[in-house]
């Protein structure tokens, strides 16, 4: 166990303040550890301990949390997946979980309530079904049982669309593995006909070997293939020829070609041809499919809010579901939670942190009789509000209403692919059509198999292949290197980029408060008050860093306060004289020290004339800042939104010169309609920004990538999630998505050749099936095999892999 | 050479065996999660019957 003087708590691993809180030699952190611990004891299941070391989830910040609103039934039925009225399936998120302890513990639920009859654990999406019995137990049990282990389920009332994802994935298994065995068997009975056999099959055996490979090659061509004559259809719907077009073409013609081979002219026919292209061009499908099951792109306001809210009814707490929360309703917000509705605050005083809606970090004081604004979280005491309109009618929840979030917006990016489809279609029809007419005056049948080879040997394979590999091995890429993109064309759009917005706060700088430290003596209690007395006169964002550093109580009143701008603050505290500022500020010598410019700022701090040292406000800015700046801002314009004031304009203005594309005070609805101008004057543009008050404008831009310290935290909908600690290398992902271009392009020049062969027989009407299913295979797999081996190479070579 | 059409009906007849199997593998829900599976197959204690043969498409 843990070295002699250090204990380590048993069940969450973090080291115990003291050795009181023991089970024989056991130590626990907290009271709540100790529970846990006796709680799987009594249960005999302490393996929980022995599969990973220090398993559980701490406990020592437990608050009381209550689940009453969990009976209500409209709720329910919205958490549940499906009840019959007496056993219910539901499927809870449950971040927490980390390890095979927690899979164990999970699934070992029933030993605990003998109403759950089952529960699963998906350990890469962190989700948990439970099946419970409705007369033994109730899902408020199952989640209070959950709570108690440490387990709280994250709820929310975000869509359930799993099921439908589940049976896209599904159909796509079933497909590939009826066209993958198709392929293989007509393959097999197409033997003799590649080996020139023929002459030792008889015509009755070589019409059986037809008839069965008829007999497995139609559920390919019904079935398997289905989705890209739905996909062409949809597309010459809209007038767009789209890559399932020519697709969908070679498919028909390689089917009715061989129908009318093998019945009319006595041949085999290209069946073993159309169910490899089928099998291929779905293995391609799934390659793409790559999706990061832990996170979630489409989240809304709603996942942000509680589902529930503590009200205050006759004197009494009870907590409803948001949904039925009215106006006039007076509800009880807690330290840390969301105020879910516009209100008046009727405590006597409140701070509320606004830093999800407007991005401004600091938390602002508000007085009894003052609006509340939705989105806003209260920091410190419970405090008491009461309503003023409804959750969806409500300031932040507004921008919900916005346009931009109508629909899943196309975007009017082309991609490459769609671009050459068009004009690969057109060609390849001509070119039939030439040889068509060439042939028709000599041979009709000639003409015929000429029209029809074109058609079946320029089937774009190879070009429909390229794009799936190139794009969802880049992704994969990305994603190793923490930066995970919701879908393939997402790194496509992501090469046509002309122009790139930051938010400010928590985009380019740190999440607030992470960044100070006071250098010097310890400071006493009353020395900090002092402080915090001065500072909070402050609107400097050094002294607001200051002030959320010490978080004590201070009332001592303020006198003669003065604010030398570019110096620092002085007033008298109480009956002391306090500086805080610069060096030469707050020292009373004249001898200006040279400080290491801006890298680190430093504030000294002086109580009576006496310095005690200072407090180093580290690089506020995200690493590598300048560096990316730098390099972006010759090929893209750069614009910079900030919920904030301007009061850090002038440290901004180090990494960006430009004081044009430098926007304050920008609320949540600025930011969309600001992408919006820039749409309007055909910019592609990339917004890049945090929390939920970007939300409209990460929805709107044309990619949107949202940055998080954690990327298991919510996010606000967005086309990719990037880790805090990879926004360095965004310069990198961005140049990576152009150099896939450059090899998607390659690929199609390949192809190019590949098809000229092809066609150079085609023409002449003598496109035999052996030549159809070699070529056809060799060139997709080398295809295949060329974009991958190049991704790879690429992202070797620049450090990606 | 009515041997190969007999040898030819057997090797259908276990493809196609194959081929249900692997329609019932995703049926039943083995491709929905890839991971825990090797996480679970750790756990030498035994579960209850009902959960080990259990599966979701059957709610």
């Amino acid at each position: 166990m843990a070295s002699k003087n250090k204990k380590i708590c048993y069940h969450c691993g973090l080291e115990c303040p003291t050795d009181d809180i023991r089970i024989n030699d056991k130590y626990f952190c907290c009271n709540g550890c100790k529970t846990v611990y006796e709680m799987l004891e009594a249960n005999d299941l302490c393996s929980y301990y022995t599969i990973d070391e220090n398993p559980g989830i701490s406990k020592q910040d437990e608050i009381k949390r209550n689940f009453d609103f969990l009976d209500d039934s409209d709720l329910k039925n919205k958490l549940i997946d499906f009840t019959d009225g007496k056993v219910t399936t539901v499927t809870f998120d449950i971040p927490q979980m980390h390890c095979s302890s927690c899979v164990w513990i999970l699934e070992n639920l029933y030993k605990f309530n003998d109403g759950i009859t089952f529960s699963e654990v998906d350990f890469l999406k962190k989700t948990l079904s439970v099946k419970f019995i409705e007369a033994k137990t109730s899902l408020k049990e199952v989640v209070e049982l959950l709570d108690s282990l440490g387990y709280v389920p994250n709820l929310n009332l975000d869509e359930k669309k799993e099921d439908k994802v589940k049976n896209e994935y599904k159909k796509l298994y079933y497909k590939i593995g009826i066209a993958g065995f198709s392929f293989g068997n007509v393959m097999l009975l197409s033997f003799p006909e590649y080996l020139s056999f023929t002459d030792k099959v008889t015509s009755d055996m070589q019409m059986i070997f037809n008839w069965i490979n008829i007999f497995l090659a139609l559920p390919v061509f019904l079935y398997s293939a289905s989705e890209y004559y739905i996909s062409a259809f949809k597309g010459l719907r809209n007038k767009i020829v789209n890559i399932d077009v020519p697709i969908t073409l070679g498919i028909f013609v390689l089917f009715f070609r061989s129908m009318y081979e093998i019945f009319i002219a006595g041949g085999v026919g290209y069946l073993d041809s159309m169910t490899a292209l089928v099998f291929l061009l779905l293995t391609g499908k799934i390659f793409q499919n790559k999706t990061y099951d832990a996170m979630n792109f489409e989240r809304n306001y709603k996942s942000y809010f509680p589902i529930a809210v503590t009200i205050m009814k006759n004197g009494k707490e009870t907590t409803i579901p948001v949904d039925k929360l009215e106006v006039g309703q007076r509800i009880v917000v807690k330290n840390n939670e969301l105020i879910p509705a516009d209100a008046i605050l009727i405590s006597e005083q409140a701070h509320i942190d606004y830093s999800f809606v407007t991005g401004e970090s600091q938390p602002v004081e508000v007085i009894n009789g003052d609006m509340i604004y939705a989105g806003g979280k209260e920091i410190g005491e419970a405090i008491e509000i009461e309503t003023v309109k409804e959750v969806s009618q409500s300031y932040l929840t507004q921008l919900w209403n916005s346009k931009a979030f109508d629909k899943k917006h196309e975007s009017k990016i082309d991609t490459t692919v769609n671009f050459v489809s068009k004009y690969f279609t057109a060609i390849i029809l001509t070119i039939a059509s030439i040889s068509f007419i060439y042939w028709v005056s000599t041979d009709m049948e000639l003409a015929f198999n000429a029209f029809t080879a074109v058609l079946i040997i320029a089937c774009p394979c190879a070009l429909a292949l390229s794009t799936p590999f190139t794009l969802g091995n880049a992704q994969r890429i990305f994603g190793r290197n923490r930066f995970y993109v919701k879908n393939t064309s997402v790194v496509e759009k992501l090469s046509e980029l002309t122009s790139i917005v930051f938010d400010k706060t928590g985009t380019i700088t740190k999440t607030a408060g992470a960044s100070i430290e006071f250098v010097g003596k310890d400071l006493s209690e009353e020395e900090k008050q002092l402080i915090k007395a001065l500072v909070r006169n402050s609107s400097h964002p050094l002294s607001l860093k200051i002030a959320s550093l010490l978080k004590i109580k201070s009332n001592i009143k303020v006198e003669n306060y003065e604010e030398i701008s570019g110096k620092g603050i002085r007033g008298v505290v109480g009956d002391h004289s306090v500086k805080i500022g610069s060096y030469s500020f707050t020292s009373d010598q004249e001898t200006e020290k040279n400080e290491a410019p801006v890298a680190a700022t430093n504030v000294y701090v002086s109580i009576n004339d006496k310095q005690l040292g200072y407090y180093k406000v580290t690089n506020i800015y995200r690493k590598g800042l300048k560096r990316i700046i730098n390099s972006l801002k010759e090929k893209y314009k750069l614009f910079i939104l900030s919920g904030d004031n301007d009061s850090e304009k002038n440290n901004l203005m180090e990494f960006f010169p430009d004081e044009e594309h430098l926007y304050f005070n920008q609320s949540p609805h600025d930011k969309l309609h600001f992408i919006e101008n820039l749409q309007e004057q055909n910019e592609k543009v990339l917004m890049i920004g945090d929390g939920l008050n970007d939300a409209g404008a990460l929805m709107k831009s044309d990619v949107g990538v949202s940055i998080s310290e954690d990327i298991n935290n919510f996010s606000p909908a967005c086309d990719g999630i990037l880790d805090a600690k990879s926004f360095k290398y965004l310069k990198d992902f961005i140049n990576f998505s152009y150099t896939s271009k450059k090899i998607i392009i390659t690929s199609f020049i390949i192809s190019f050749f590949y098809n000229l062969i092809g066609i150079g027989f085609a023409v002449q009407g003598t496109l035999s099936p052996v030549v159809s299913a070699i070529l056809m295979p060799i060139s997709s797999i080398s295809i295949v095999v060329f974009t991958t081996v190049s991704t790879n190479l690429v992202a070797k070579k620049r450090g990606f892999l | 050479m009515s041997a190969m059409l007999i040898l030819i009906g057997f090797s259908l007849t276990v493809a196609i065996i194959f081929l249900v199997a692997f329609l019932w593998a995703v049926k039943s829900g083995q491709y929905k999660d890839k991971y825990t599976p090797s996480i679970r197959m750790l756990f030498d204690d035994k579960k209850p019957s009902d959960s080990n043969n259990d599966n979701h498409d059957k709610k």
